[in-house]
């Protein structure tokens, strides 16, 4: 059963495409030597280029060519190898040259497709339609004097890419999974890290909604939104305001929209006729970009495992579901901790151990899987621990808790806690004989048919020994004892 | 002989003799500006004591056997190139008081050849004119008066015209220019000087304050074909920080000077005869196939089927950059700003930009954004740009049947302020026979010929292949030999 909302006119259904903006890794910006790190000084990595100052020529960053050729391919996508800049002429206080130079005609990288990965374990294919290279503007705060406006040019000329999606999504959840699975490719390719909280990564989320079997209806862009929540609320706000036009007897007009996340609805930013004419034009400052057949199959042979790859591999060679496999992979630095678990040990332990040790110390500590509690070599060591039977499975807990807390080797903790459990039988056997006489009682009940009290021993039995006494082993003299 | 008169040939030759100091050759042509410029108005800023500075460091250089091949030449700046510390106006108020951070690539390399900069020279408003007459600094006087009008003031062309004036009237021995549709080519034509446009890529755009960056392109004044391209060796090159700069390297020009013409064949193409052409031009026309063949070069006609169409190209594709490129020009990180206390963004856009851009500039800016508007893009620009290609085609057909070709630099001499000049359409007719060069990126050099009937200098272009300025000199080398073009203009240092 599709997704739908329900108006008073019945099912409507949504149509969603995005426009995503991803901040290209690397050094310096997309025509200017300057540098790129966020959160510097105020206009403190500003070249006269970037401040557009007169006689001052852009220069194509080789790298930043690289990085979208490189998520061209990541996207399964047509690399173009003749692309072209345009200026996209338009005035802003934080746009220096009065225009942006972008690539509206002629995009490097062509049509693509990504899976997104759905709640209920299915997946869907969505078109990417182009992704091209432009600068970023400025930025304009205006919080900082009461009459006075301050721009800081910083991510002035900084390289974007703009990865444009079809509009094949139609839930809220489609384009969360959507947004999901594009950041978790650039983030394996390294291209973007796809922080949306630093604006590294926006998304103009696209918007109509239609009844079953119609064409499209009128569209409206909600621009900026800055996170993936944000981007589901928001096409959710936005297709019911769509519905309530629409059922109120009106029409939907295109515009831009903003999502006010505040109060969970979008508001208008500016409709159709006040749409900038930005003149576009080829920019007569460069040629033409031309790019070698084979430099693009250099790039290629050099790309990292990508998330479907990834995934598929762990279910192939570690044997463990696809779900697991999925959340495993979602981030690179997961994928890689659970790597240096598993190598050399049992491939579902480390899954167990990962998605619920871990990730709960990782909760509860609000740490990261980049910066976790416990090393992949430590939790390694420890289910080293519980395979040669130094530790129970529940002392391997306890010994867990205790490396969150101390941040300590597993062994040593053993060593100093005398944690290490007993495998002594004639240790057990001791503490065993002692059991049984303290409970003759229930010896006599145990025998006389009352199977369910194999458990009390077994309890009684780990209790006197602080825990220690190895599982198998007290079941094992147990049984003996009581037969 | 004054010091003024040396041709910079003659001036290196001196220097490396010792007959005469670099301070002595600045301190003289200071001493010309002196008396000049309060006349002519041909720099804008005049950078006196630094150039005798730099002068003095020029033959400290030259005594430790140092010297570069330009060392202790002075020269003029037309005012659109960035220079590092001093004023740069691009001949309009926007820019009044903005001193780059910055030096262009092509006076960097001036610099570094041991030039002596003089001052930075008058040009029309953002280089968009024809006549000086656009510039906010005021208007060029050229130095040549007519024989029976001796009180017209004439202008000096444009926009390159304080840089032509400059070098005619002896102010300096050479001087930069640009040239976007003619800016070289037309006032070196009406100051009876050489000047030549390189082809598109030759010299670096970095630092050059952009007109219409597809056709802007920087190239030398001076008094002898050979001084250009003394000159214009020093200036080009491939430089990195300019996408468009080409990436080849730079001949001996100097050299190519004293080559022969013979069994050239040279080009005359026949749309180059207009309608109401004075009659001195055709002759002028005529007298300069006749030199070349008497040299033993070969004259072919030629058709250039689509050159009707690259005046009103040219008047598209040039707005349409230039509406983009001076979009900067905004009041907020350099130049003038014009707010009121309680400017919006919006109005201080507007006062600031319509206080500091002449009609002229508005004019093109406004032409150029309606060509690039949504809905008129197709009928004007891009039907501009595919008439452009067709104008580069019929280049490129010519090629292969002749090595140069010869035209007329202008369809007359210098006019006066006032005679058409308050027509825009009529001033833009002077680019006829220079924007084609443009459009197809052609190298074109302009050497003076011969006189009108008023005693005024006029000027024959000679268009070459791409990046084959050797030819062009070596044409136009020959063209001046046969002239022998002795006049001198009324106002001039040393007279």
């Amino acid at each position: 059963m599709s997704y739908t909302i329900e108006g008073e006119t019945g099912p409507w259904e949504l149509v969603i495409g995005l426009e995503v903006h991803a901040q290209v890794v690397s050094n310096a910006k997309l025509f200017s030597g300057a540098a790129t790190e966020f959160g510097a000084e105020p206009n403190s990595q500003v070249s006269f280029v970037d401040a557009g100052f007169p006689g001052m020529l852009p220069v194509i960053n080789r790298e930043c060519v690289a990085q979208a050729v490189r998520t061209g391919l990541g996207l399964n996508a047509q690399v173009n190898l003749w692309s072209r800049f345009d200026r996209k002429n338009y005035f802003y206080a934080d746009l220096p040259q009065g225009y942006q130079i972008s690539q509206f005609a002629h995009p490097i990288i062509g049509t693509g497709q990504i899976d997104i990965e759905l709640q209920d374990g299915s997946t869907k294919t969505i078109g990417i339609t182009r992704l091209h290279l432009e600068q970023d503007a400025g930025k304009s705060l205006h919080d900082q004097h009461p009459t006075k406006s301050f721009i800081d040019l910083n991510r002035s000329g900084v390289a974007l890419m703009e990865i444009v999606s079809e509009p094949d999504m139609r839930s809220p959840e489609e384009a969360g999974a959507y947004l999901t699975k594009l950041r978790q490719i650039l983030r394996y390719l390294g291209t973007c890290d796809g922080n949306m909280e630093e604006g590294s990564m926006r998304a103009d989320v696209n918007v109509s909604v239609r009844k079953a079997g119609e064409g499209y209806r009128t569209r409206c862009e909600v621009k900026n939104v800055n996170s993936i929540r944000f981007v589901m609320q928001a096409v959710e706000a936005e297709a019911r305001r769509q519905i309530e036009v629409w059922e109120s007897g009106g029409t939907v007009e295109q515009e831009t929209r903003l999502f006010d996340t505040g109060r969970g609805i979008t508001r208008s930013m500016r409709s159709k006729e006040d749409a900038h004419d930005y003149r576009y034009f080829p920019d007569p400052d460069l040629p033409p970009l031309v790019i070698e057949q084979s430099w693009v199959d250099q790039l290629k042979a050099a790309l990292p495992e990508l998330p479907d790859q990834r995934r598929a591999r762990y279910v192939r060679d570690y044997g463990i579901t696809p779900y697991d496999a999925h959340v495993l992979t979602l981030e690179k630095e997961t994928a890689a901790y659970y790597e240096a678990v598993a190598k050399g040990r049992d491939a579902k332990q480390a899954a167990n151990w990962v998605m619920g040790d871990l990730f709960a110390a990782i909760n509860r500590t609000k740490t990261s899987i980049a910066e976790p509690p416990v090393s992949a070599a430590d939790l390694g060591a420890l289910l080293d621990l519980m395979a040669d039977g130094t530790l129970s499975g529940k002392l391997a807990k306890e010994v867990f808790e205790v490396m969150v807390e101390t941040g300590r080797a597993p062994g040593l903790i053993v060593e100093e806690r005398g944690l290490k459990q007993v495998t002594d039988t004639g240790a057990i056997e001791a503490v065993i004989d002692e059991v049984l006489a303290k409970n003759a009682d229930k010896v006599a009940e145990y025998r006389s048919g009352k199977d369910k009290l194999f458990g009390f021993f077994v309890g009684q039995t780990m209790k006197a020994m602080q825990g220690k006494g190895n599982p198998a082993l007290v079941n094992e003299v147990l049984k003996k004892k009581l037969a | 002989m004054h010091p003024t008169d040396f041709t910079i040939a003659g001036a290196v030759a001196a220097l490396e003799e010792g007959v005469i100091s670099a301070e002595e050759l600045t301190r003289a042509h200071v001493a010309a500006i002196e008396a000049l410029n309060p006349k002519i108005n041909a720099l804008i800023t005049v950078t006196a004591e630094h150039a005798i500075e730099a002068a003095r460091a020029s033959d400290a250089k030259r005594a430790r056997g140092e010297a570069g091949p330009l060392e202790g030449i002075p020269l003029a700046i037309k005012d659109l190139f960035c220079t590092e510390g001093v004023q740069t106006t691009a001949g309009s108020k926007i820019l009044d008081g903005f001193i780059p951070p910055y030096e262009s690539t092509v006076t960097a390399q001036l610099k570094r050849d041991g030039a002596v900069f003089l001052g930075k020279a008058n040009l029309d408003e953002f280089a968009m004119g024809s006549s000086n007459l656009t510039s906010a600094y005021g208007a060029v006087l050229n130095p040549w008066s007519r024989r029976n009008d001796p009180d017209a003031r004439l202008v000096p062309g444009g926009s390159s015209g304080g840089s032509a004036a400059a070098v005619a009237a002896r102010m300096v021995l050479g001087a930069t220019g640009t040239d976007t549709g003619g800016s070289i080519r037309q006032p070196a034509a009406f100051c009876g000087i050489a000047g030549i446009k390189p082809t598109y890529g030759r010299c670096s755009r970095f630092g050059i304050v952009a007109y219409a960056s597809s056709l802007d392109q920087a190239g030398p004044f001076a008094r002898t074909v050979e001084d250009c391209a003394v000159l214009l060796r020093s200036m080009a090159g491939h430089d990195p920080k300019d996408s468009t700069s080409a990436d080849r390297a730079v001949p001996d020009f100097a050299a190519a000077c004293t080559r022969s013409v013979k069994g050239l064949r040279i080009g005359v193409p026949k749309e180059y005869h207009i309608d109401g052409m004075p009659a001195e031009i055709e002759k002028l026309w005529r007298q300069g196939l006749d030199w070349l063949r008497d040299a033993g070069a070969e004259i072919v006609e030629i058709s250039l089927p689509h050159a009707g169409y690259a005046l009103p190209t040219y008047y598209i594709v040039a707005p349409a950059e230039a509406s983009s490129n001076l979009a900067r020009y905004d009041g907020v990180r350099f130049g003038l700003r014009a707010a009121e206390k309680e400017s919006d963004l919006r109005d201080l856009y507007e006062r600031t930009r319509a206080a500091g851009f002449g009609p002229e500039v508005r004019r093109r800016i406004m032409i150029g954004t309606y060509v690039l508007s949504a809905g008129y893009y197709d009928a004007y620009y891009l039907k501009a740009q595919k008439v452009r290609a067709l104008i580069a085609r019929d280049f490129r057909e010519a090629w292969s049947k002749v090595d140069a070709i010869l035209a007329p630099a202008t369809p007359s001499a210098a006019f006066a302020e006032g005679e058409g000049s308050d027509d825009p359409v009529q001033m833009y007719l002077n680019d006829v026979f220079t924007v084609t060069a443009n459009l197809a990126g052609l190298p074109g050099l302009s050497v003076p010929a011969g006189l009108d009937p008023q005693g005024l200098p006029l000027g024959l272009q000679v268009l070459g292949r791409p990046f084959d300025e050797e030819t062009v000199f070596a044409v136009g080398a020959a063209i001046e030999r046969a002239a022998d073009f002795k006049a001198l203009p009324g106002m001039r240092a040393g007279a």
